[in-house]
């Protein structure tokens, strides 16, 4: 289920991050790329270079916001200052949706600039909900959250984090941009099977997938964005893709940033994955 | 020795909003308490009980990690996070003050105001406030470090600034300069200095290129010791505009009286009385002032510094 509602029924392909270290490659040479993923809050900016380069990037290619300070799970209000400059963006850029992280990082006015876990509780599950909805209906667009990676559980939380996934996006109507890294990352950190998160994902959500690198330290892995995607993550990508189908799929990579060549190589590596979960669908349907 | 602060209220369950504002907060009361010198959480919770014995009834210890040690990776990441963004936005301060009394003063900067933007952008925009409200991080050179960090803050400011179209020359043709108003670009910043920043941050923007030709090819004649500093600025009063082209940020000495004139014209005051506002009060224009205002005009309009009010 490549197009769904939660991706405004498009088929995009394998994109990569645009990042400041590739500008001049990209401007100057014109690659070959399925579609850009952008961070909305680089660009959201009164003028500058910033929107220069974004302009001249949306001449000649797709792309999808997604941001990093929506904090749908944060308790208080949605920063309707923060919305108005947002949604001036996606007029821009024509995003088809638009996605952030499912989590929190503010309190009282106050930002962490963090990804920080949410309590996994019905409570949470509804504020979370609540606002991503109203979101949506202020910027008009599709959603999809990302699950985060993580480093700590609460005791307060009621329900796993696949099944607290589950029950913000039904209550919310909204997609899911299934990070497989971060799956696999929070699986080591804190036991639990990765195959059992991915199986109970509600698959037809899925708008987008994320892959990406991490750091192993003695006594848990850190999602770190600077390295090629290790097996055990493309492992799992394949599981995600035979579940959900083949769906536009992005490489983060952030940090220590090689070559654009070689990221979009690290990326398109996808597509031995993809072409193997095309062949089993065929052999299940002959 | 200061009074804890009030018990943190962990709710035992988030089952509402109001709880879970409360346990976000509880949280984030960890996550944001400096850290120690060696980097580590704190022993101590801000209301003075064991951060052990908080952060155990937040968080469940892993089979690799105690409650607390899971808690300080999220303590250390928001601490690195913020430290490394402020440090590349502050070469100047950095080079004044050196490296550990700036990683003081960003840590004292960032608890007596932390972030309130959601951007990462707009974290040293109250640096400068909190200099002059809290001289003892920068003394003796609070003056210098109050400049810098005014100068170094208009520049992400001129760097992704609004641009509006510019004035063109034919709009002033027809013009009444008695009623005529212009106005300046959003991006372009104007500072009254005390100090020579902006040669300062040049020089220390050529070390930098300098030190980093050294790790390559630099010619063995450029090369800086490597504990060679650039020279903390005399005190020189002096008048810059920050601005942009090309999508690049430069720096634009001013005389006294254009920065008069400008700054006027940004007050929003007609033409007319805003070239009155660069002449010395009660004195007749010196002999070639006209030609200089001239001068000075034809530059700003080439730089597109102006535009129309809105």
């Amino acid at each position: 289920m490549p197009a769904n509602p939660y991706n405004g029924y498009t088929d995009y392909g394998i994109g990569i991050g645009l990042r400041v270290p590739h500008y001049d490659h990209i401007l100057a040479e014109q690659p070959t790329v399925d579609w850009f993923e952008i961070i909305s809050e680089t660009f959201m900016v009164d003028g500058g270079r910033p929107l220069e380069v974004l302009d001249r990037i949306l001449e000649q290619y797709r792309v999808v916001q997604h941001g990093v300070s929506l904090y749908f799970g944060s308790a208080e209000a949605p920063n309707r200052a923060h919305l108005r400059k947002l949604k001036a963006l996606t007029r821009r850029t024509q995003t088809p949706w638009l996605s952030d992280h499912l989590c929190w990082g503010s309190v009282d006015g106050t930002y962490s600039h963090d990804l920080l876990p949410m309590p996994y509780t019905r409570a949470a599950a509804r504020r979370t909900a609540e606002k991503i909805r109203a979101v949506r209906d202020f910027l008009e667009i599709p959603i999809a959250v990302e699950n985060v990676s993580s480093y700590a559980e609460y005791h307060v939380s009621e329900m796993t984090e696949w099944e607290f996934l589950t029950e913000v996006v039904e209550r919310a109507d909204c997609g899911i941009l299934l990070d497989v890294n971060n799956i696999y990352v929070s699986s080591r950190n804190h036991g639990f099977d990765p195959h059992a998160y991915l199986d109970h994902v509600p698959a037809h959500r899925v708008a987008q997938i994320h892959i990406a690198g991490h750091t192993r330290f003695e006594k848990y892995l850190l999602d770190t964005h600077d390295h090629p995607v290790l097996d055990p993550v493309w492992k799992l990508y394949a599981h995600a893709i035979r579940r959900c189908g083949v769906t536009a799929t992005l490489l983060e990579w952030d940090d220590k940033i090689p070559s654009f060549q070689e990221v979009h190589d690290e990326a398109l590596k996808a597509n031995a994955f993809i072409a193997g979960a095309r062949a089993a669908a065929a052999v299940r349907g002959s | 020795m200061p009074r804890p602060a009030a018990k943190i209220r962990i709710p035992a369950r988030v089952g509402s909003t109001a709880e879970l504002a409360e346990f976000q907060r509880a949280v984030w009361g960890l996550v944001s308490r400096p850290l120690t010198p060696g980097h580590r959480m704190q022993r101590r919770a801000a209301d003075g009980r064991p951060t052990r014995e908080v952060a155990g009834r937040i968080v469940k210890p892993s089979d690799r990690l105690t409650a607390l040690e899971r808690l300080e990776i999220y303590n250390r990441m928001y601490w690195f996070r913020v430290l490394d963004s402020l440090h590349e936005d502050c070469p100047g301060l950095r080079a004044v003050l050196g490296e550990r009394r700036f990683l003081r003063l960003a840590e004292a900067y960032l608890v007596r105001y932390p972030s309130r933007s959601p951007t990462l952008r707009d974290l040293p925009s109250r640096l400068a406030r909190f200099i002059r409200e809290a001289p003892r991080w920068t003394r003796p050179h609070t003056a210098l470090c109050h400049d810098l960090a005014r100068f170094e803050w208009a520049q992400v400011e001129a760097y992704d600034g609004a641009a509006r179209p510019r004035f063109a020359a034919a709009d002033l043709r027809a013009a009444d300069p008695g009623r005529l108003r212009l106005a300046l670009q959003p991006y372009l910043q104007l500072l009254e200095l005390r100090y020579p920043v902006d040669d300062y941050l040049i020089a220390i923007k050529q070390r930098t290129a300098l030190l980093r030709g050294d790790a390559s090819h630099a010619p063995a004649g450029l090369r800086p010791g490597r504990r060679s500093r650039v020279p903390r600025p005399r005190r020189q009063a002096c008048q810059v505009a920050i601005h942009r082209l090309d999508g690049r940020i430069y720096f634009k000495r001013l005389e006294p009286a254009a920065g008069r004139i400008l700054r006027a014209i940004r007050a929003g005051r007609p033409l007319a009385r805003a070239l009155a506002a660069g002449l010395p009060p009660g004195r007749r224009p010196p002999p070639g002032a006209a030609d200089r205002v001239q001068a000075w005009f034809r530059t700003w309009m080439q730089l597109g510094w102006f535009c129309r009010p809105e």
